[in-house]
C-alpha cells in the first residue's frame, strides 16, 4: 500500500518530462511573444510600412506614372512644390479645414457624451443614431451628403425657401462659393468624426468613479464648478488622444473633400491630401504627388509626440 | 450643530425595497451607528441623508427642516466616503480648499482654514502633494480634513476605515472618536464591523433588509438584542440559539462556563460535549453539543485564558449559565419574549 504511494507522483510527473520541442519554445515569454505579436508585425510592415517607405523614397525620386525612371534626384521636388501656390492654398486650407474640424468636434463630442452619460429614456435610440454616421460607409455618406448639399435639389435650399427664408431659386450654392464650401467640408467631416470621438469620450467619463462626482456635490459644487474643475480636468488625458487621432485623420484624408467638390471652387477647398492624389495619381507625377503627401509628416510625428507627453503627464490615479 | 431625524424613509430601486421605513433621530452631538451587514439598505439611508439619493416616501429632516427638496450642498453635511473620493489631478491644498472655494468663501480666509484643518490632522506637511502620492492612511486623514474644513452641521462617514490595514485601522478609530468628540458634531457612521461600531458609537443602529431591528447603545444592543438577528450579528462568535419549545433561549458563548467556574447566582447547567477547541491564545472556543434536555443542540463556549481546565474533543462536562444571562425569543417572529424558568 505504502509502496504503491510512493510511486504515485513518479509515475504522474512521467509524461510532464518530456515534453515536445514546441510546448519548450511556447513556455519561454520571449518566443511566445515573438510568436503572438508575429501576424500583427507583418501585417503592419506589409500594408503600413512598405508603401510609406515607397512614398518616402518616391518623393526624393524622379518616378513617373508610366515612367521607367526611379532615379535619386534629392529634394527638388519639395522645393519646387513649397513654392507653388496651390500648395500654400492647400496648406493653409489643411490646417483651417483640420482645426475647425477638431474644435468642433471636442465641443460638441464633450456635450454629446455628458448628455449621454445621463439616463434618460430612449437613450439606446440616441446613442444608436449617434453612432450610425460612424457605422456607413464613409464614401456613401458623403455622396448623401452631395444630394443634401446639391445646387439645384438642396434639401436645406428647399426648406429655406419653404420657410421663406431665401427668395425662390435663391438658395445657397453650398458646395460652389469658397467659404460655404469650406463650412460645408468641415461640417460633414465633423458629422464623419463626431461618432467616434462621442464614443472615445464617453469612456473616459465612465471611468470616473462615482464618488467623485458625489463629493463634489456634496462639497457645494454647482454644475459650471463640477464641470470645468472635476469632469473635464479628469477626462483631458482621453480628451487628448482623441484630438490626437481626429487631428491626424483631418490632416491626413481626403475622402469628403474628394467626393463633395473635388478641391473646388477653384481650390479653395483643396488639401494637401487632396492634391496629392490628383498630382501624383491623376496628373500622373507620382514624385510630385509623393512630395506633397510626405510633407506633414515630420509635423505630425511632432504633433503626436507632444500631446502623448501632455496626456502621459496629465493621466490620473 | 444640528440633529438628523428621518420619518418613514423608504427607498425602492425598481421593485427592490433598500431601505423599507426607517425612522431615525440622532441627538445633538451624537456619533450615531448605522451597523449592517452588506446590502442592508445602510450605505442608502446615508446617502438618502447626504441628498445623494432622492427617497421614494418619507422625510429626512436636518435640524428640524425637511431637506427632501435641498440639492447636497445646501444641506451643511459633509460626507466621508469609502474610496474617499479625493480628487486625483488636485493637490491636498486644492483638495481641501475645494469646498471652501464652492461656498464662495473669502479668498483670504481659505489658506488660514485649510492650514488649520490640516494641522489639525497632521496633514500640514503633505498639502503640496497629489492624493496618489499618499498612504491610504494619509488619504483618509485629507478626506476627514476636505470634510471637515467647512466646519458642516452634520457628518456622514460610509466606512471610511475598511481600506486601512487592521493595524492602521485601530488607530484611526481612537483619533477619529477623540477628534468627533472635541469638535462635537452629530456624526452619523456607516460600517459593517461591529468592533468598528461598538467602539465608537454612541449608539447602534442595526440594520436589516432596509429595516432598523434595533437601536440603542453598544451595551443594550449586546446585551439585550431585541430579536435574533441582532443577536446572531453581534458577537463573535454570535449568541448561541437552542430551541425550547416556542421560544428560542439565547445565550452568549462566553456566559456558558464550566459549572465551577462561576461564582454563584441561580444558574442553569447542562451537560457539554466537547467536539473541538480552538486556541485563540486569550481565549478558547468550545465547539461541541448539548446533552440533557436539549440533546443536540449545537453551541459554542468561550472560555477566557484564566480558566485553565483542559477540555479534550470527546469529554463531557457540566457547564451552566446564569439565570440571569438567558435571552428569550419568540420562535416564529424571532422577537424578544419575556424572560421564564426552564
Amino acid at each position: 500500500m505504502s509502496d504503491r504511494l510512493a510511486t504515485l507522483p513518479r509515475a504522474a510527473a512521467a509524461p510532464a518530462a518530456r515534453p515536445t520541442r514546441l510546448a519548450v519554445l511556447i513556455d519561454r515569454p520571449a518566443w511566445l511573444g515573438g510568436l503572438m505579436i508575429g501576424p500583427a508585425v507583418l501585417y503592419i510592415v506589409l500594408v503600413v510600412g512598405l508603401p510609406f517607405v515607397l512614398a518616402l523614397y518616391y518623393s526624393l525620386s524622379d518616378i513617373t506614372m508610366g515612367g521607367r525612371t526611379l532615379g535619386f534626384v534629392g529634394f527638388k521636388h519639395f522645393a519646387a512644390v513649397v513654392g507653388t501656390p496651390k500648395f500654400q492654398t492647400a496648406l493653409k486650407n489643411t490646417f483651417i479645414f483640420a482645426v475647425a474640424a477638431q474644435l468642433a468636434v471636442m465641443v460638441l463630442g464633450t456635450v454629446l457624451a455628458l448628455a449621454l452619460s445621463r439616463d434618460f429614456r430612449g437613450k439606446w435610440l440616441v446613442r444608436l443614431l449617434i453612432l450610425l454616421p460612424w457605422v456607413a460607409p464613409v464614401s456613401l455618406g458623403t455622396i448623401g451628403w452631395l444630394w443634401i448639399l446639391d445646387s439645384t435639389y438642396s434639401v436645406l435650399n428647399w426648406v429655406l425657401e419653404a420657410a421663406g427664408l431665401v427668395p425662390p431659386y435663391g438658395g445657397f450654392m453650398w458646395l460652389g462659393v469658397p467659404h460655404l464650401a469650406m463650412g460645408s467640408i468641415i461640417t460633414v467631416h465633423v458629422w464623419r468624426i463626431l461618432p467616434l470621438a462621442t464614443v472615445i469620450l464617453l469612456a473616459g467619463l465612465s471611468s470616473i468613479p462615482q464618488d467623485i462626482h458625489d463629493a463634489a456635490q456634496v462639497d457645494g459644487a454647482g454644475f459650471w464648478r463640477h464641470l470645468f474643475q472635476i469632469t473635464l480636468p479628469l477626462v483631458r488625458p482621453i480628451m487628448l488622444v482623441a484630438g490626437l487621432f481626429g487631428l491626424v485623420l483631418a490632416f491626413t484624408d481626403m475622402i469628403v473633400v474628394f467626393v463633395l467638390t473635388r478641391g473646388g471652387p477653384y481650390d479653395t477647398t483643396q488639401v494637401l491630401a487632396s492634391l496629392a492624389f490628383f498630382t501624383g495619381v491623376q496628373a500622373g507625377d507620382l514624385a510630385e504627388g509623393a512630395a506633397i503627401a510626405v510633407f506633414l509628416f515630420p509635423l505630425l510625428v511632432a504633433a503626436a509626440v507632444v500631446l502623448l507627453r501632455v496626456a502621459r503627464r496629465t493621466e490620473v490615479t | 450643530m444640528a440633529t438628523v431625524e428621518t420619518r418613514g424613509v423608504r427607498k425602492h430601486f425598481g421593485h427592490v425595497p433598500a431601505v423599507d421605513g426607517v425612522d431615525l433621530q440622532t441627538a445633538e452631538g451624537e456619533f450615531l451607528v448605522l451597523l449592517g451587514p452588506s446590502g442592508c439598505g445602510k450605505t442608502t439611508l446615508l446617502r438618502m441623508i447626504a441628498g445623494l439619493e432622492q427617497p421614494t416616501a418619507g422625510q429626512i429632516l436636518i435640524g428640524g427642516e425637511v431637506v427632501n427638496d435641498l440639492p447636497p450642498r445646501a444641506r451643511k453635511i459633509a460626507m466621508v466616503f469609502q474610496s474617499y473620493a479625493l480628487y486625483p489631478h488636485m493637490t491636498v491644498y486644492d483638495n481641501i480648499a475645494f469646498p471652501l472655494k464652492a461656498q464662495g468663501v473669502a479668498r483670504d480666509e481659505i489658506p488660514k482654514r485649510v492650514q488649520w484643518a490640516a494641522s489639525l490632522f497632521g496633514i500640514a506637511g503633505l498639502l503640496a502633494r497629489r492624493p496618489r502620492q499618499l498612504s491610504g492612511g494619509e488619504r483618509q486623514r485629507v478626506a476627514l480634513a476636505r470634510a471637515l474644513v467647512r466646519e458642516p452641521a452634520v457628518f456622514l462617514l460610509d466606512e471610511p476605515l475598511s481600506n486601512l490595514d487592521a493595524k492602521l485601522r485601530a488607530s484611526a478609530r481612537d483619533e477619529l472618536q477623540q477628534f468627533q468628540r472635541r469638535i462635537g458634531t452629530t456624526t452619523i457612521y456607516v460600517t459593517h464591523y461591529q468592533v468598528e461600531a461598538m467602539g465608537l458609537g454612541d449608539r447602534i443602529a442595526v440594520m436589516e433588509r432596509g429595516r432598523v431591528r434595533q437601536i440603542g447603545t453598544p451595551q443594550e444592543v449586546y446585551d439585550d438584542p431585541a430579536d435574533t438577528f441582532v443577536a446572531g450579528f453581534l458577537g463573535s462568535p454570535p449568541m448561541n440559539l437552542v430551541e425550547a419549545d416556542d421560544v428560542l433561549v439565547g445565550f452568549r458563548p462566553e456566559h456558558l462556563l464550566p459549572r465551577d467556574a462561576h461564582g454563584g447566582g441561580a444558574l442553569v447547567a447542562w451537560p457539554f460535549r466537547v467536539t473541538r477547541v480552538e486556541y485563540l491564545g486569550a481565549d478558547r472556543l468550545l465547539y461541541g453539543t448539548l446533552e440533557g434536555r436539549f440533546a443536540g443542540a449545537r453551541v459554542i463556549a468561550k472560555l477566557p485564558s484564566t480558566i485553565t481546565a483542559s477540555f479534550e474533543p470527546g469529554r463531557v462536562a457540566e457547564f451552566a449559565v446564569r439565570e440571569k444571562d438567558l435571552r428569550f425569543f419568540d420562535r416564529a417572529s424571532g422577537l424578544r419574549t419575556a424572560a421564564r424558568t426552564l
